[in-house]
């Protein structure tokens, strides 16, 4: 999973003709394979994780509750092909957690049906109370992905970080993982995750940012950007409550100054916009809403002074 | 659970409406014709209490088999998989089916005779709802009839016409019989509240409706 600043065209091909062969699976829905970005402007942008200088594109992928389809196969093609939307466009990191019933498995069947498309970024959790539950949780985490290691792995809701923080590291200086992290959501726990952030070697924090839960901004983004931690952002659309909020409002006039085309690119813009951030995660089953979510890491970035414009905006809506 | 208080129902939903639903949809393809065979087995009860005979144990044993069908078929093969939780419903929907094997069947605990009084009225009333209009309320919240959910064989349905025929039922053994259909109609109700479901009052609502009725059953008989 090597590093990169932008796609490069051999992958990009490549995600293209996985995403036409999931697409032939389902011969009773059209085909849908995702077209050439030629409308985003510029190269993709990314920020560098802090520990390694390793570039990230500014938005990822989430799979709660979105990627949770079962069985189902049809449900599991569309899932591939958002996933393969989203690698076309761009798109590196792919979070889930063992909490998310069978989100792992769906991404498995899709990472397969893509042909394990080699941009990926891959992060998960651990989410288990119990610590000798924690390896096993892993592996099995790992063969429902179908990848032989992980990017990441965060302690999921800071469940039992005392046990299996020593474990991930343990894991990363045997080079069975790359980066290590701790998560949680909806401002919760911020007392405990500054502890962590200040007493362990992290390379991520997860936490609850969009433009109307800020809470992180006091303290968490600033240690963050202090202690060299990365940040990736749960719940940047509120699961898709935010577009509902905004939805009947027409797209102010200054969206085309930092190059959105929708409202979902000026909310996540909000978001990856601060400079502790490494990436926001929205899910979504939809391809089309992936376009609009992985177009948030083109072109131009909103300032402070627009930053504060954003927020002003959606607080009146 | 820290900070349990920020919490909402929704927080505890690990899947969107329309997959649960599709489960319904994939659920029915896969166990046809089932249906066909639950839909007898409703009408035969139904025409059993219309008479007036007594079924003891033949009833029961219908109830029992619903109720472990539901487990094994629902719960365990299929909700599990987009729901840890399932997995302990089915439990207790096994266990429930066990409570009616012992209490109706081996233990001739329940008799159906005419339905008296206005709780076994009821009691009638909810069956006939749980077999007839509630399989109605998907196709008419615009979820189509391929998502029906059925008694016999979805957990809903079963639980509420299983509390409108306990409510028929006397016997000693009727209330402890209660408690799982009334948890169920309560956890359904939570779930489907957090899937924003206008329908979510429903299971709740009898559940609340024969516990009611229930309860002030047994006052009634102890005062007498």
């Amino acid at each position: 999973m090597r590093q990169r600043d932008t796609l490069s065209r051999r992958a990009f091909l490549a995600s293209l003709g996985a995403v036409g062969a999931a697409s032939a699976l389902r011969p009773l829905r059209a085909a849908v394979v995702p077209a050439v970005s030629a409308a985003h402007p510029g190269p993709i942008l990314t920020r560098a994780i802090p520990s390694s200088g390793e570039k990230l594109p500014l938005v990822g992928l989430g799979s709660w509750i979105t990627f949770n389809v079962g069985d189902d196969v049809p449900a599991r093609n569309s899932c591939a092909e958002v996933m393969g939307a989203f690698f076309a466009e761009g798109g590196r990191l792919i979070d889930s957690s063992p909490m998310y019933g069978s989100s792992q498995e769906v991404i498995g069947y899709g990472l397969g049906t893509l042909g394990h498309p080699s941009q990926l970024f891959a992060a998960d959790k651990v989410w288990t109370s119990s610590a000798k539950a924690g390896p096993g949780q892993i592996e099995e985490s790992l063969r429902h992905w179908g990848i032989p290691r992980f990017d990441l792995l965060e302690v999921h809701n800071l469940t039992n970080w005392e046990d299996h923080l020593p474990m991930l590291f343990a894991m990363k200086r045997a080079g069975r993982l790359r980066y290590v992290g701790v998560t949680t959501s909806e401002g919760r726990r911020h007392d405990e995750m500054e502890r962590v952030m200040r007493g362990q070697p992290v390379d991520f924090v997860q936490v609850t940012y969009n433009v109307l839960d800020r809470e992180v901004e006091q303290r968490i983004l600033p240690l963050a950007l202090e202690r060299r931690i990365g940040v990736i952002c749960n719940r940047p659309l509120r699961r898709g409550e935010l577009i509902g909020r905004v939805a009947r409002a027409p797209l102010p006039a200054w969206a085309a100054e930092i190059d959105c085309a929708n409202w979902a690119q000026v909310l996540l813009k909000f978001i990856v916009s601060h400079p502790a951030v490494i990436a926001a995660i929205p899910a979504t089953s939809r391809v089309d809403h992936v376009r609009q979510n992985v177009g948030a890491s083109y072109g131009r970035m909103p300032d402070e002074a627009m930053r504060r414009r954003i927020v002003a905006h959606v607080e009146k809506l | 659970m820290s900070e349990w208080w920020t919490y909402r129902l929704s927080s505890f939903l690990l899947f969107s409406p329309r997959t649960y639903h599709r489960l319904f949809e994939l659920y029915n393809r896969a166990i046809f014709p089932a249906q066909a065979l639950a839909l007898g087995l409703g009408l035969w009860i139904l025409f059993s209490l219309w008479r007036g005979s007594e079924r003891r144990r033949a009833i029961p044993a219908v109830l029992a088999a619903s109720w472990l069908f539901v487990a094994v078929a629902f719960l365990a093969l299929r909700y599990a998989s987009i729901n840890f939780a399932a997995v302990y419903f089915a439990w207790a929907f096994g266990f429930e089916a066990a409570l009616l094997l012992v209490v109706g069947v081996v233990c001739g605990g329940l008799a159906f005779d005419r339905p008296n009084g206005a709780a076994a009225r009821v009691g009638v009333a909810m069956f006939a709802f749980a077999f007839f209009v509630e399989p109605l309320a998907g196709p008419l919240l615009g979820r189509g009839w391929r998502q029906t959910e059925l008694f016999g064989v979805a957990p809903d349905p079963t639980a509420v016409a299983t509390l409108g025929l306990l409510l028929v039922a006397g016997g000693p053994g009727r209330g402890v019989l209660m408690v799982i259909p009334v948890l169920w109609c309560l956890t359904t109700g939570v779930f489907l509240a957090a899937m924003d479901a206008p329908d979510a009052w429903v299971a709740p609502a009898g559940a609340a409706l024969a516990a009611g009725l229930a309860v002030r059953q047994a006052w009634t008989r102890r005062r007498m």
